[in-house]
């Protein structure tokens, strides 16, 4: 009994100490994952998670500490843009003025179908149907008797 | 003819766009603070570490809080601009002494003048991320209310003091 008292007192914290570690890599993992959505702006082509910048690492302390303070992503998030604006997020919202970014590739794509298919029809109707006439069909049936009468298997080439 | 037009709409739609873009610097971010109530802070003042300092305080008056810090380099830049601008005493002048540490800083005022009515010292940066300050030096204009109504990033400039701030200074303070 005794023994297993001291075992128990030996493995205990060991568990605990696993247990913190687990919740310590659940929260860098957070941090990680909205470090990589949020702009570093002395840097501007990097994320957060990118950048050594002084600005970055705060920011990322921020991230940190906020997460532990129970904020959801959304609410860090917000923080970020009241403070920075908008380019401080890699995916910009859709709202008035990013409209025209959202749909423009969209609009570039149905106007490039357009445009394809005009371009198609059009060359439709440069290609004319026209039924041969009497004398032509004959031509063509003698051309057509000539050639399979000469047709030996040498004269394929 | 009509085979010509669309490559040149084209041509001058593009031509548009990028000399527009020239023009732009992709430094400038237009901060979400403007016409925002400056956020609220309290800290302590740069050469008395005993006496607080905060926006409550600063209602009710137009000032100029300037971002500063002994380590930047272009604040060395715009310093004496700052200097022979609070002389005109038209407007306080408070510094956002930001990441700094106490000494330095103070070295730094005595060596080049001090512009500042006070200096808050921001020693990790918190009140900084408050402004958005995301590049030192930075300039606000805040009114009467609390209120940003300007704000510069970078090294003011003679010109933007003369043709932008004193301006909204003067209509400010009304």
């Amino acid at each position: 009994m005794r023994r297993l008292a001291v075992l128990l007192c030996l493995i205990l914290p060991l568990w605990g100490w696993a247990e913190e570690t687990k919740l310590s890599t659940q929260l860098e993992q957070r941090v990680k994952v909205l470090a990589h959505e949020l702009r570093c702006l002395v840097c501007q082509n990097q994320t957060i998670a990118d950048s050594n910048a002084d600005l970055a690492v705060d920011l990322r302390a921020q991230i940190r500490e906020q997460i532990t303070a129970g904020k959801t992503d959304q609410q860090i998030k917000d923080y970020m843009v009241a403070r920075y604006g908008d380019f401080v997020l890699y995916r910009p919202p859709v709202q008035s003025n990013t409209v025209l970014l959202w749909v423009a590739p969209f609009l570039l794509l149905i106007g490039g179908l357009g445009f394809l298919f005009r371009q198609m029809a059009k060359r439709r109707k440069l290609v004319v149907t026209r039924n041969l006439s009497s004398d032509e069909l004959e031509q063509a049936d003698a051309l057509l008797q000539h050639s399979t009468s000469n047709n030996t298997p040498n004269t394929t080439s | 003819m009509g085979k010509f037009l669309v490559p040149l709409g084209i041509f001058v739609v593009l031509a548009v766009f990028l000399g527009r873009g020239l023009s732009l610097d992709p430094k400038e971010i237009p901060s979400p603070l403007i016409d925002k109530p400056a956020p609220m802070f309290s800290l302590s003042q740069l050469d008395k570490p005993d006496q607080m300092i905060g926006t409550q305080q600063l209602r009710g008056q137009v000032w100029i809080l300037n971002v500063w810090a002994s380590w930047c380099v272009a604040c060395r830049d715009e310093h004496p601009l700052l200097v022979e601008f609070s002389k005109t005493g038209v407007v306080p002048i408070y510094g956002l002494n930001y990441k700094d540490k106490r000494e330095p800083a103070m070295n730094w005022l005595q060596q080049l003048g001090n512009p500042y009515t006070a200096s808050i010292f921001d020693e990790n940066g918190r009140v900084g991320i408050d402004f958005g300050v995301y590049g030192v030096p930075e300039t606000f204009v805040i009114d009467k209310q609390g209120v940003i109504r300007y704000k510069k990033t970078g090294p003011v400039t003679r010109e933007a003091i003369q043709s932008t701030i004193l301006p909204l200074v003067k209509k400010l303070q009304g």
